[in-house]
């Protein structure tokens, strides 16, 4: 293995350009946007390195860094990735630099907003290489005050109400997820993932909990339920799960564009990536105990939103709820996975589809939908602020570029075949359908309503008859269009070949198959 | 296996390469682009050819009809995704037809677009058009064809919607796509499920595939809810998918309104290739529908929905065709009508009979709007049917070609092409074992196809020219955006330019001789499809059923053409408002067929209202159910802070406060850190922050 402690420098990259960026003075605002691009720039060079260094036959993590930090309460320096972890610090990684360029034009104290965004960026970094609670819970909230700072400080009218609620809305669902892990580790003794998970997979951890706690007479189901609920809450906020969403559809809306990509295309992700590496490992019981439930909310999560997308008259409020959407996919399919099914090989394969589908529809999500809102921001910088799905009409005449490379992403994001959206949701569909059968035939009604909306965009934004007012609506610069371009490219990459993705990611996959049956 | 098995990729990727290369191409280079598409067309269609006669001459045996390539496309856990192509006859005849009609519908094109400033991308769209369903003929793999399925969709969506500028274009696009989505995801469930059942979506993979006896004979055993057999389910839900493609009842609202597209794109996609492609998914998967069909025994019950969905769907659309005026429209239902025709014999006679009609319609449908579009051309965008009259004086060649279209439409005996195979249709329906009743529908469809074909062609090419002066004529030109062909000097119809005339011709010629391939007498399109040899023999003609069908299909279509003669034909219409012969007997009747049976309009007032009270409800719970709760909460929590506070403030601080004094020194310098400056706020995490990472390196050195 490498001696060099790559994820530790990939992660203290950005924060030294954060801090670096910090102590710039306000006048000089180009070297403060140079300097931030090269640093992101760093942290893609680097997870670039990265991916390739990865070995994507070996189930093992890797690049692990394990030092001990405060061995009386167990908090433990332990990195390392495997085929998840890879790909999110990827998809971070690409991100960055595409949500940068799109805030280029930020006068108001660029370098203070740059270094925003590196801080931002280190914490997702650090989030998804982190296998220890106490430090990645760190990272986790560290990403949370950047957020913030940027919706507060660069956001639309309604910005502090955005920002507040976003950050007392996360802020909540944390502090339960704190609270429970307390609790694990009160009754365990340790915080180490790995080490919870083997224990989660067992089943010993509940009667753990049963033995060292047993608070106020609560039942041997009951309380580790309550632990688990409290961390599903800090999760299900963040993907978000209905009914836990009402901060985000303001938050995408009031957010500048940037911030919004980092919200959608990264933050968003952190939800479901915490099912994946904490919530499921741990509590695989406690979610089929409850699975009929759950299984009831991603399917309110895919088709309420889609038909509130439906609803909307401003596009970012349109994507907002489409974003939402297409993480309730995802969640379907977490679902699906942890179904009991015995060990019988059949199903291997279908949860081997599901949970690669989940991943894919994590990247391919990732990558639409800053995208799209990158759109947005183009529109928004030239029609003045107006965003409104009626204010258009006919852009196509005077903006074919434009309407070309963003009819693409919004094909992409729709699932049209040959694009990266439909691999994704073809994985989880095919797994979940054997699994469970009623819930994933509901959720097509979200494939179609997507459609709908979808296309409502463009009949009302590009197509029609020329809306005078934008008549000298300017096509896209050769600087806008060398930020999507890379994206569009990679849509059509992984939708073509998704082994380019799936061989990183399919033995991690199987790894976390064989975990979970016993 | 042949050079050409092998690599029969080459087909659909020649114009895929062809599209990918002028998205790119700036409008300007408008010649480029369209010699580009022609030239790629061109090639596929040599290579189309060359895999046809390399099916021609393979031994004649079931076992090795299909010649398979497959490759991995991923991996999914410890199994791989293969994709794959397959080479029969289904295919190649296919390809053939497809590769052919595109090829002289893309050379009529150059003649019919000349004028469009978005020339370029007409050219971009057909070849991904011309690219998507060739790859969905050739697929071995029904997430292949469903992936291809979807972009014939896509084509179909971004050319209907050409003339963007045109509201109705667009509105029509989009509910193209919608409509056929509906379909479209209830075809995916199908193909989850026969995933989840079979284990592999390859129809032919060396004895292994989905559509083979092993695996097959597997599956027909399998039960769902109420008895029903897991192939039929299946089958069924695969059909939805072509009930949207190919315009079926429920489903065929979107086909007419397509016709808002160019008249090439109505020809190509929404007449002889796209919507045809349903009927061509139903004969690939046809061992599915019918096990019996390879020697399984099974149950063929999605067959007879198969049936009765085509039987309704041609009388329906039929009716329908009888009173519309706008020419693209007449043929827009005739084509839904006879995509009935197709889904029926599909359902009663099996592979062949429903796709011979599907070839020989595929080229006298593609002449017949081709024509149509030269006629549209030639009277300067008019489309109203009564506006027209007399052509065939002002376009001779237009008028010989259509009246072949129309009369192999009609099903005119022996030298017409749709005669035959419509006759195939109507022989099977008349030995269904089920029911006759489609055998009677199908005579009357037939019936109604002679009679609104006669009454097109009188009213547009027989009696007087009713169309507007030149004067009427330019004033309204001035007022619509469409300038494709504002530059007409002269006020009378006029024959088109050669490159359009041409495809006629050719198409003419095939709507005529394709009839023979497939006579009873000598069925050689039959055989072949199974991999058999046809032999000649007159003697079939003779026999007593297949000589009564065809005598009484015969005097059908002479009743047909004489009543449509007789009312449209010996009395001219006179004038452009006047009413149609069979508006003034039954009015009620004809104005419920000119409004399509209300079946849009029972769609606005259901569907599509609920669909949109359906969001607002969703938006309405998201706004006050949901975050009402939230907001709720959050007051809540704020009110019993803010008791908690004047408690605080009143009763406890009012002893303290005096003991503190000295403190509030300290706190006033601690305030300075609150002052609710964010910038403050933000200096002080970044110090934090330092400190946590010296922290943080101090912890790692000290244990």
């Amino acid at each position: 293995m490498n001696s060099l402690p790559i994820l530790s420098i990939l992660t203290i990259v950005p924060l030294i350009g954060a801090v670096m960026l910090i102590g710039l003075d306000s006048q000089s605002k180009r070297l403060a946007r140079g300097l931030g691009l090269a640093f992101s720039l760093a942290g893609l060079a680097l997870a670039a390195w990265l991916w390739k260094a990865f070995d994507g036959n070996s189930p093992d993590l890797q690049f692990v860094e394990r030092h001990a930090w405060i061995p009386s309460i167990g908090a433990e320096y332990f990195v390392g990735v495997d085929g998840l972890g890879l790909l999110m610090v990827l998809l971070t990684a690409l991100v960055t630099p595409i949500a940068m360029l799109a805030s280029w034009r930020i006068e108001d104290k660029p370098q203070i907003y740059f270094s925003m965004m590196l801080l931002l960026q280190a914490g997702l970094f650090g989030t998804f290489t982190a296998l220890n609670f106490f430090h990645w819970f760190i990272f986790w909230e560290l990403s949370l005050v950047p957020a913030f700072f940027l919706i507060k400080l660069w956001g639309g009218p309604n910005r502090s109400a955005a920002a507040t609620q976003f950050f007392v809305y996360t802020m909540v669902g944390s502090v339960a997820m704190l609270l429970s892990f307390l609790a694990i580790y009160w009754a365990v003794g340790t915080f180490d993932f790995i080490q919870l998970a083997e224990k989660g997979h067992n089943g010993d951890l509940a009667s753990i909990l049963n033995v060292k706690l047993g608070w106020y007479n609560l039942s041997r189901n009951q309380l580790p339920l309550i632990i688990f609920a409290g961390i599903f809450l800090g999760f299900a906020v963040k993907v978000p799960l209905i009914p836990f969403h009402t901060w985000l559809p303001m938050t995408y809306a009031e957010a500048p564009t940037g911030t919004t990509m980092m919200l959608t295309g990264v933050m968003s992700k952190m939800g479901v990536y915490g099912f994946i590496r904490i919530l499921m490992p741990l509590f695989p019981e406690q979610m089929r105990m409850i699975l009929t439930p759950l299984l009831w909310l991603a399917v309110a999560t895919i088709v309420f939103s889609a038909c509130a997308a439906f609803a909307q008259k401003d596009l970012k409020r349109v994507f907002a709820y489409s974003s939402i959407n297409h993480l309730g996919y995802c969640m379907l399919g977490i679902f699906a996975f942890v179904k009991f099914t015995g060990s019988e090989p059949p199903w291997s394969t279908e949860k081997a589809a599901v949970l690669n589908g989940v991943m894919l529809q994590m990247f391919n999500h990732g990558l639409t939908a800053p995208i799209l809102f990158c759109f947005i921001g183009f529109l928004e910088q030239r029609s003045g602020g107006l965003r409104g799905l009626d204010q258009f009409g006919g852009l196509r005449k005077v903006a074919p570029v434009f309407c070309g490379l963003m009819g693409v992403s919004i094909f992409a994001s729709l699932g049209l075949p040959g694009l990266n959206g439909f691999i994704g949701e073809f994985l989880i569909f095919k797994g979940a359908f054997p699994l469970v059968t009623w819930a994933t035939a509901l959720s097509v009604i979200g494939l179609l309503v997507t459609a709908i909306f979808l296309l409502t965009v463009i009949q009302r934004v590009f197509n029609g008859p020329l809306n005078g007012k934008w008549a000298s609506l300017a096509d896209l610069s050769w600087r806008e269009r060398l930020i999507v371009l890379p994206a569009t490219a990679l849509m059509f990459l992984v939708g073509i070949y998704p082994q380019l993705l799936i061989g990183k990611i399919n033995t991690t996959v199987m790894q976390m198959v064989d975990q979970l049956k016993f | 296996m042949t050079w050409i098995a092998e690599h029969l990729w080459l087909i659909p990727i020649l114009p895929l390469a062809a599209a990918g290369i002028t998205a790119l191409t700036k409008q300007a280079y408008r010649r480029f682009a369209s010699s580009l598409a022609i030239w790629a067309m061109f090639g596929a269609l040599v290579l189309s050819c060359m895999a046809f006669v390399s099916t021609l001459g393979r031994p004649t045996s079931a076992a090795n009809l299909h010649e398979v390539h497959n490759f991995d496309w991923f991996q999914i856990g410890e199994t791989t995704l293969r994709l794959g192509w397959v080479l029969d006859p289904l295919t190649a005849i296919m390809l053939v037809m497809v590769s052919f009609v595109s090829l002289l519908i893309f050379i009529y094109s150059v003649g019919y677009m000349a004028h469009d400033e978005n020339y370029t991308r007409f050219f971009c769209f057909l070849s991904l058009f011309a690219a998507a369903m060739l790859g969905l003929i050739i697929s071995n793999n029904l997430l292949l064809l469903f992936i291809c399925w979807e972009l014939v969709g896509l084509a179909s969506y971004l050319l209907i919607g050409f003339w963007y500028h045109k509201p109705s274009a667009v509105a029509a696009a989009k509910k193209a796509f919608i409509t056929t989505r509906i379909g479209d995801v209830v075809f995916f469930l199908g193909i989850l499920w026969l995933y989840s059942q079979a284990g592999t979506l390859l129809f032919y993979d060396h004895g292994n595939g989905c559509l083979e006896k092993s695996l097959l004979t597997e599956l027909v055993g399998r039960t769902t809810v109420g008895g029903m057999a897991v192939t039929t389910g299946i089958g069924l839900l695969i059909f939805c998918g072509a009930i949207g493609k190919s315009g079926q009842v429920p489903l065929h609202v979107w086909l007419p309104d397509a016709m808002e597209g160019p008249t090439p794109v109505s020809a190509l996609i929404h007449a002889a290739t796209m919507v045809a492609a349903g009927v061509f998914l139903m004969a690939r998967v046809f061992p599915i529908l019918d096990p019996n069909s390879i020697g399984v025994t099974g149950s063929a019950a999605a067959l007879t929905v198969v049936t009765w969905v085509g039987v309704i769907t041609a009388v329906f659309a039929a009716c329908i065709a009888v009173a519309q005026t706008d020419i693209k429209r007449i043929l827009a239902y005739s084509t839904v009508s006879q995509l009935g025709f197709m889904m029926m014999g599909l359902g009663v006679g099996g592979v062949a009979v429903g796709m011979f009609h599907l070839i020989t319609h595929a080229f006298f449908k593609a002449l017949l709007f081709l024509g149509a579009g030269s006629v549209i051309h030639g009277c300067h965008e008019e489309q109203d049917v009564r506006r027209m009259g007399g052509l065939r004086k002002w376009m001779p060649v237009t008028f010989a070609t259509y009246a072949i279209g129309m009369m192999a439409l009609s099903g005119v005996p022996i030298f017409f092409s749709g005669f035959w195979s419509k006759d195939e249709i109507l022989h099977a329906a008349h030995g269904w074992h089920v029911s006759h009743a489609p055998f009677y529908l199908g005579i009357f469809g037939a019936l109604l196809t002679a009679f609104y074909m006669t009454r097109q062609v009188c009213y547009v090419f027989f009696g007087k020219y009713r169309g507007e002066s030149h004067e009427q004529r330019s004033a309204l030109q001035e007022k619509s955006e469409l300038v494709t062909h504002s530059a007409h000097s002269a006020s009378d119809p006029h024959e088109s330019p050669r490159v359009m005339i041409w495809p006629l011709i050719i198409l003419a010629t095939f709507a005529v001789v394709l009839g023979f391939i497939g006579t009873p007498a000598w069925p050689w399109f039959q055989n072949y499809l199974m991999g058999k040899k046809a032999v000649l023999n007159f003697g079939e003609l003779v026999q007593p059923d297949v000589v009564s069908v065809l005598l009484m299909s015969t005097a059908v279509v002479i009743v047909g053409i004489g009543l449509g003669g007789w009312l449209y034909g010996l009395k001219s219409v006179n004038s452009a408002d006047e009413l149609d012969v069979l508006e003034r007997v039954r009015p009620d009747i004809y104005i419920l067929l000119k409004n399509k049976f209300y079946v849009n309009e029972f769609y606005e007032a259901t569907i599509i209202r609920f669909n949109a009270w359906w969001a607002e409800f969703c938006d309405t719970l998201d706004y006050w159910v949901w975050n009402g709760i939230v907001l709720a909460i959050s007051y809540s929590i704020l009110g019993l802070s803010w008791v908690n506070r004047i408690f605080d403030e009143n009763v406890i601080n009012l002893g303290f406060d005096e003991g503190c004094r000295e403190l509030r020194q300290g706190g006033r310098l601690l305030s300075l850190l609150q002052n609710g400056r964010v910038q403050n706020y933000l200096r002080i995490i970044g110090i934090a922050l330092v400190v946590l990472i010296l922290a943080l390196i101090w912890g790692c050195r000290a244990s």
